[in-house]
């Protein structure tokens, strides 16, 4: 090895495989059995069969922290809004995207279980990055990242999201990943 | 030794020939766009997805939406082609493929009818002088449509057209000097005993290499090596034009898929009643078919002097031992 190359002091490289010499008798015999294990190989593919997923009918399924579109949430016992209004989510966004108006409750008739809640609440879906800073950064747990992702729109301002559009459950389920799936 | 000469006694009335005629003109242009879509399908098969399958029942209506899309085509022209011979250059094209089709034998002679065109006694002759044909389309298309890439792809298909072409007849040669007959029915008949594949293994995979390189199909696709290339020959064609020579290229593939099933599979031959002959042979003749997109999934473009270096340095002297060897056992025995 270091009579070959005797720049080279040590064994720490590697010797590159190359190919046989191509061309007379001896590269056609080779050629032809090559081309009969390609051939082979493209036949077990044929086999195997498609692996395509037919996308607007068949959806690959979302894992479950998947960070789709936001929702906000309530109180599955009392109905009240998680949500206090806080702007945190609002303060943590590096994309700037939510818009957050709080309001006082009225004890009469309360919108969230806390003193204030969101009178307006906006994220712009045009601008957000999915990071789930927001959903981190939220004390009550009324914003989480869902698992939609079919998400487009022929409007931007049509990409702006309101409270109640968070707050309704989506209109088409995305498939949710099993265990170990 | 006597030579057969032709059999000239048997002759057909005239509308009976044209009836053929367009039966088989009908069959194969139902076919060949079929043929499209089912190369489509069966090339994304091997690469492990679907290929077309949104038009229509399986995707089968394909085609149409595709001939739809060319027909409705501006038909543009180059400003310096040559008008009269750009626009003949497909329709030789189509013209030389489709004329082979006449001697592709279905069956034998039925109730005194052929189920083929038409026998002619010198067969190969006949499928080599239209192949030969179709190299002016191509040429001429090429020149005339006044661009280089599309000049120098039609040079590039010349030459190999020209040098695949000698090697195939040599592939021919050894069954047609074991059956002693340039008719294609004769040499169906010849291989009653055995099919001519298992004595004549090296001049049918020569034959289909050459085939290959003949049709300008991959991995022998140079003169339309989209990468270098453009498009070659086709380069300056639109619509229908196009069209034209994508079906002239599925004819031809169908032609060497049949003369390949007729002097090495056994034609027609197969079990069951001669009803089923012509099912036979189109099955035959599908399955070969099946071998070309087999290949084109596999296999990747070979360089210009790869090509050329096989075709002399490999083929020719390959099919000119078989035809020695095959010479001397046909003397012999």
């Amino acid at each position: 090895m270091s009579q070959e190359f005797p720049y080279l002091k040590d064994d720490s490289y590697v010797a590159v495989q190359r190919g046989p010499e191509p061309g007379g008798a001896k590269g056609a015999y080779r050629v032809f059995g090559e081309t009969l294990r390609g051939l082979k190989t493209t036949m077990a593919r044929l086999i195997e069969g498609p692996v395509t997923v037919q996308y607007p009918e068949e959806k690959t399924a979302v894992y479950p922290r998947f960070r789709g579109r936001h929702k906000l949430h309530r109180f599955e016992d009392t109905g009240l809004e998680k949500c206090v209004g806080c702007s945190l989510c609002a303060a943590a966004c590096p994309a700037d995207c939510i818009r957050v108006v709080a309001a006082e409750n009225d004890p009469a008739d309360r919108v969230s279980a806390g003193e204030r809640y969101a009178a307006t609440y906006e994220i712009n879906l045009a601008r957000c990055i999915f990071c789930g800073y927001c959903e981190v950064a939220c004390p009550f747990d009324a914003i989480t990242m869902g698992h939609d992702y079919e998400l487009a729109d022929y409007n931007r301002s049509d990409l702006i999201f309101t409270k109640e559009m968070l707050l309704a459950e989506p209109i088409v389920r995305t498939p949710l990943r099993g265990e170990g799936e | 030794m006597s030579l057969p000469l032709a059999e000239v006694g048997f002759a057909e009335a005239t509308w009976i020939l044209i009836v053929k005629s367009l039966l088989i003109f009908a069959v194969i242009f139902a076919i060949v766009p079929l043929l499209t879509v089912v190369e489509r399908k069966v090339l994304g098969r091997f690469q492990a997805r679907y290929g077309p399958n949104r038009v229509g029942p399986l995707g089968m209506m394909q085609p149409l939406a595709d001939a739809i899309k060319l027909v409705g085509k501006e038909p543009y022209k180059p400003d310096n082609a040559t008008g009269f011979l750009w626009a003949v250059a497909p329709m030789i094209v189509v013209f030389s493929a489709v004329t082979t089709l006449a001697i592709l034998p279905f069956g034998d002679v039925r109730d005194g009818v052929g189920l083929y065109g038409i026998d002619t006694s010198i067969g190969v002759l006949f499928f080599f002088a239209f192949g030969g044909l179709s190299f002016y389309g191509l040429v001429l298309g090429g020149w005339a449509s006044g661009s280089k890439y599309s000049f120098l792809g039609a040079m590039r298909s010349a030459a190999q057209l020209i040098s695949y072409e000698i090697s195939m007849g040599l592939a021919l040669l050894g069954v047609v000097m074991m059956s002693g007959s340039l008719s294609l029915t004769e040499i169906v008949h010849a291989q009653e005993p055995i099919w001519h594949i298992v004595p004549q293994i090296v001049g049918f995979l020569c034959f289909m290499v050459a085939g290959f390189a003949e049709t300008s199909r991959a991995p022998f696709d140079l003169p339309e090596a989209d990468a270098e290339l453009v498009a070659g020959y086709q380069t300056e064609y639109g619509g229908m034009r196009w069209g034209t020579f994508m079906m002239a290229e599925y004819i031809e593939m169908f032609v060497v898929s049949g003369i390949a099933a007729t002097f090495f599979l056994g034609g027609w031959m197969g079990p069951g009643p001669p009803v089923l002959d012509p099912i036979w042979m189109i099955l035959k003749i599908l399955g070969l078919m099946f071998v070309f997109f087999w290949v084109r999934a596999t296999l990747p473009r070979v360089r210009y002097d790869q090509l050329m270096s096989l075709g002399w340095k490999v083929l020719l002297p390959l099919t000119t031992l078989n035809v020695l060897v095959t010479a001397i056992l046909v003397v012999a025995t």
